[in-house]
């Protein structure tokens, strides 16, 4: 009997503990991210960059105490995910929503920002049509027309006439395939075949022997970041196609340092577009990735990046509006904000909420012994070009 | 044109190979030990692993880690049958099913925290690498290698085991347990060792896999799909038979995605839903 | 006693089951903040409930029962997405669409048993997520269905953000499916499955054949796991590939090893305990979930093998056990 008294009392006061936490000049933020299962690295590297954000701008923006409440997704789990959404507002009554590494996450946690009208931040998801689920939404990471319309429009402009293209046969790779093709053909360009291949693929040879028949001048390839980039680099190097005889286009996904770790000097020469790369030349990035490097021991990547950007936005809407944390006025707040990000100039359209930024053209060097993404090349102030279209 | 389909035969008889040898130790426990052990995709994860750390932390030579692959996942399963495994071998299937499952979930998040969720990077030496060209047709070095290595280990296993009186013992333990035992054959020993060599080859077959696929804490996951497709289609018990199946299938897979890329990640699943239908025992299975 | 009296007497409801049903009403007064996540756990029981049909009563042990879930999810989607939001009317649609590739799926299935049936029904789910993957355009693939707006339940009820209304239909659904279940279970049928299960070459011995009244059950399941998936889509107004996809057909086997295949309400105290823990250990550890989850898991299978209820039941007095 005693027992349980006590465990009684302990609990009323733990709950009473927990209820009174909630002083008035906190502001919580609810983080939606996957911590864990397949995509548990780009979490981290997520959180990574808003820890560092907050170490480097301390824990206070528009006069009052910022209070991380993070969630784990899982995985691609949209249910979950505005589960989580619905949770972090009504019973931790957060004030604003971030992360969101997976497009149908952020979608599904979209609905929620507009139905609560709740400011919410995505840090990567890179689908355009995201940015339209909420009204109250800002994109702080890159659209994946962003980087490929632009991209192929640039190819065409610096010498190459065709090009075949193999890309993932699912959403995003569907999304880079059409960007890429509308800017090259736009340009004036001609596809001479267009090859998508299974998610789950182990296996390249048959996909780079058809690539290898059409004998093509150049090959663009989109795919996401994990094992393949290196088995397709290694698949084409298996046939002799290489960056000497063959142009070889990608998203940075491409030559990511793990990528270019296993793919060694065949894979100089292998020319890639991305918003960001941590050998970007400024004193701003010099500055985060040594604060980068020092904290968590790991090369930033543009998890990271578009985290430390999205605190900068929140922390910056916060200070503009005092503190006050309606979803009107932080949209408002953000809207049209522009500063120097570790990436280069990045700033919200104040038309479209989405993000306006730089997108780089690198070629893969050998720089000081080690392979680097070597930018020699930009596109400056690209905006989302699916929002200037028709839909 | 024929220097096509050669290529394409080529790569897939590679492919085969390399799911052969990730797949015979399953298909020869399953007939022997009627033990479904869903973890064997993580020992060749544990060989992959291995193999990357001494790579990359001792600095070592690629061929010689090979044999400490198999090894450590030799025993490491040894030492999983002995403690754990045996308590099941009476349990339903789906019991040893879902009890595998749980110790993949445990190998994968081990995984993930000794090592970290990123894909190893790896490159295997120089002499290994690029192809050589015969009749015009690229022949990539590294896939002859795995095909190389996968004949001499499949002339070894069925040498052992139509040669060696330990290969008569697994057999009569394969074909009749009870008779076996009745026999005075130590049907205990021949499981284990049985295990550990099954396991042990799955650990080499992860360490060779990584050039070709990639190595991070998913890949137990991943590669169970297809060895137990190769053990279904094969037959249970068929070192042959997983042979045929690993052949049929790395060979269809690649040429479907070569000749019909659009029905490229169906056809390997089509294929056993259809075989399995018409014989439900695989090619080769004895069940 | 004579078999059918036995049998009423199995269907009798005894006072714990009462005061669980009741209990489940009380997340509306306590725990008003948990209601999206009570009706998830609904939705799932629901899918557990299903597929202890198939795996715990007919013992067919299937690895992707997940298929029938995402067929009625997708179609009660698309119905809502293309202007037809009425949820009964969806979900009727969505558990008529999985009945009817359940039938036909399930003509193959049960000719198969062991390894041959567990590939089977692995490759079925492949095959399934593979198919909706390149459907892209009508299913949405890797981003999702979009756009889905369902209307209010019987033209009054919303729903909300809490989750109220969410909860209330999932409950409904479920006790539903539940009662169905039981009656099934609980009839000579229900007990001929389990005469197949425990020795399937005997049964056309004694005048029960074997493969249609799988193939019977097997459609029911079929329908049940598309119930609870329109729900999902119903209530989360979203639907992803992996509503198909092998990590649900797999997590929903390990929440009825949990709770205890054969039970029925195994499958029910599977998925709470599933999702609870997910859902609090996801906060604290999330890196390590799947270690956790594993070494549960494996807990279970070596020292708990009838599962939660079945260990429970061995401290119940003999005389007090139905099933």
């Amino acid at each position: 009997m005693l027992k349980l008294r006590v465990a009684l009392s302990c609990a009323a006061a733990l709950l009473i503990g927990v209820a009174g936490a909630h002083a008035e000049d906190t502001i919580k933020i609810g983080i939606i991210a996957p911590y864990s299962g397949q995509f548990a690295d780009t979490g981290v590297q997520m959180d990574n960059g808003i820890k560092l954000f907050m170490q480097q701008h301390g824990d206070k923006a528009g006069g009052k105490k910022i209070e991380l409440i993070r969630k784990d997704v899982g995985g691609i789990a949209p249910d979950v995910a505005k589960r989580l959404a619905q949770e972090l507002i009504v019973r931790d009554k957060v004030d604003l929503l971030a992360g969101f590494i997976l497009t149908p996450n952020a979608m599904a946690a979209g609905d929620v920002s507009a139905q609560a009208k709740k400011f919410m931040v995505v840090m990567n998801a890179a689908t355009s049509v995201i940015i339209d689920k909420s009204p109250y939404m800002v994109r702080t990471s890159v659209t994946t027309p962003q980087i490929n319309e632009t991209y192929g429009a640039w190819v065409f402009k610096h010498g190459t006439k065709k090009v075949y293209t193999m890309v993932s046969d699912y959403g995003p790779g569907h999304d880079a395939e059409q960007a890429f093709h509308r800017g090259f053909k736009a340009a004036g360009g001609e596809i001479i075949g267009a090859d998508r291949f299974p998610v789950a693929n182990p296996d390249f040879s048959a996909f780079v022997q058809r690539a290898k028949n059409a004998n093509p001048e150049a090959i663009y390839i989109w795919l996401p970041g994990g094992t393949q980039p290196a088995a397709i680099a290694k698949a084409l190097a298996e046939r002799g196609i290489n960056p000497t005889n063959t142009k070889i286009f990608g998203q940075g996904e491409l030559t990511l340092p793990e990528a270019l770790k296993s793919m060694g000097d065949s894979a100089i020469g292998i020319i890639t577009a991305f918003h960001y790369d941590y050998n970007h030349q400024s004193p701003t990035n010099k500055a985060f990735v040594e604060g980068f490097q020092k904290n968590f021991n790991r090369i930033p990547d543009i998890y990271a990046v578009g985290a430390y950007d999205g605190m900068h936005v929140i922390y910056g809407a916060l200070d503009k509006t005092k503190g006050k944390t309606d979803g009107e006025a932080l949209v408002a707040a953000a809207k049209g904000m522009a500063w120097e990000s570790p990436r280069g100039p990045i700033s919200i359209d104040p038309q479209t909420r989405d993000i306006i930024n730089t997108i780089y053209i690198r070629k893969v060097e050998k720089v000081g012994g080690q392979l680097v993404n070597v930018e020699f090349d930009k596109v400056e102030k690209v905006k989302d070009p699916t929002h200037g279209m028709k839909k | 044109m024929i220097s096509q389909i050669v290529g394409v035969l080529f790569d897939g008889l590679a492919y085969g190979m390399l799911l052969f040898l990730l797949s015979v130790g399953l298909s020869v426990t399953l007939g022997l030990m009627n033990f479904t052990n869903l973890a064997h995709g993580s020992f060749a994860m544990l060989g992959g692993y291995v193999t990357v750390t001494l790579m990359r932390g001792a600095g070592w030579p690629f061929l010689l880690t090979l044999p400490v692959a198999f090894v450590a996942a030799a025993v490491a399963s040894v030492a999983f049958e002995r403690t754990l495994f045996r308590r099941l071998y009476r349990a339903t299937e789906l019991n040893q099913v879902l009890f595998t499952i749980g110790l993949v979930f445990v190998m994968a998040a081990a995984a993930a925290y000794v090592f970290g969720t990123v894909t190893q990077p790896m490159k295997v030496p120089d002499y290994l690498q690029g192809s050589v060209r015969v009749w015009g047709i690229n022949f990539a070095v590294y896939r002859l290698f795995l095909i190389g290595i996968a004949l001499v280990i499949t002339v070894l296993l069925v040498g052992a085991l139509e040669m060696t009186r330990f290969g008569a013992q697994v057999r009569a333990a394969v074909d009749n347990q009870r008779m076996a035992k009745g026999l005075g054959i130590d049907v205990d020993t021949v499981f284990a060792i049985t295990f550990a060599l099954g396991s042990g080859l799955a650990g080499l077959g992860g360490a060779l896999a990584i050039e070709i696929v990639g190595l991070d804490p998913s890949f137990g996951f991943q590669y169970l799909v297809y060895v137990l497709i190769v053990v279904a289609v094969g037959g249970l018990g068929s070192i042959g038979g997983s042979f045929a199946a690993a052949i049929l299938l790395g060979v269809s897979d690649v040429a479907g995605k070569y000749y019909v890329p659009q029905v490229g990640a169906f056809l390997i699943y089509a294929i056993m839903v259809g075989l399995l239908f018409f014989r439900p025992a695989g090619l080769f299975g004895k069940r | 006693m004579d078999p059918h009296a036995w049998l009423a007497r199995q269907t009798r409801w005894s006072g714990a089951e009462i005061g669980f049903w009741l209990a489940a009403l009380l997340p509306f007064l306590l725990f008003p903040t948990y209601l999206t996540l009570a009706s998830q756990i609904a939705i799932t029981a629901l899918f557990a409930v299903s597929l202890d049909l198939i795996l715990g009563y007919a013992g067919i042990i299937s690895l992707g029962h997940a298929v029938y879930f995402g067929i009625g999810a997708y179609t009660a989607g698309l119905l809502a997405k293309h202007g037809w939001g009425e949820p009964l009317t969806g979900l009727l649609a969505g558990a008529a669409a999985a009945t009817l590739i359940g039938f036909l799926t399930g003509l193959i299935v049960v000719r198969v048993r062991q390894l041959a049936l567990l590939m089977i029904t692995l490759g079925l789910g492949f095959l399934a997520a593979e198919a909706a993957n390149s459907m892209g355009r009508i299913t949405g693939g890797a981003d999702g269905l979009q756009g889905i707006s369902v209307w209010k339940l019987f033209g009054v009820f919303e729903f909300d953000l809490y989750g109220y209304t969410s909860y209330a239909y999932s409950l409904a659904a479920l006790f539903l499916v539940f009662l169905l279940s039981r009656r099934l279970v609980h009839s000579p049928f229900g007990l001929s499955l389990r005469g197949i299960r425990e020795n399937q070459r005997r049964m056309p011995a004694i005048g029960a054949p074997s493969h249609r009244r799988l193939l019977k059950v097997y459609t029911i399941a079929a329908c049940f796991a598309g119930i609870a998936g329109a729900l999902l889509a119903q209530t989360t107004q979203t639907v992803s590939l992996e509503t198909l996809g092998f990590q649900r057909s797999a997590d929903v086997a390990v929440m009825l090893i949990l709770g205890g295949t054969g039970r029925l309400y195994g499958g029910i105290i599977g998925a709470i305990i599933f999702m609870l823990a997910r859902d609090q250990l996801a906060d604290m550890n999330p890196q390590y979930w799947y270690f956790w989850i594993g070494m549960l898991l494996m807990a279970v299978v070596l020292f708990l093998p009838t599962g939660v209820l079945g260990g429970l039941a061995r401290l119940v007095p003999q005389r007090w056990r139905t099933a």
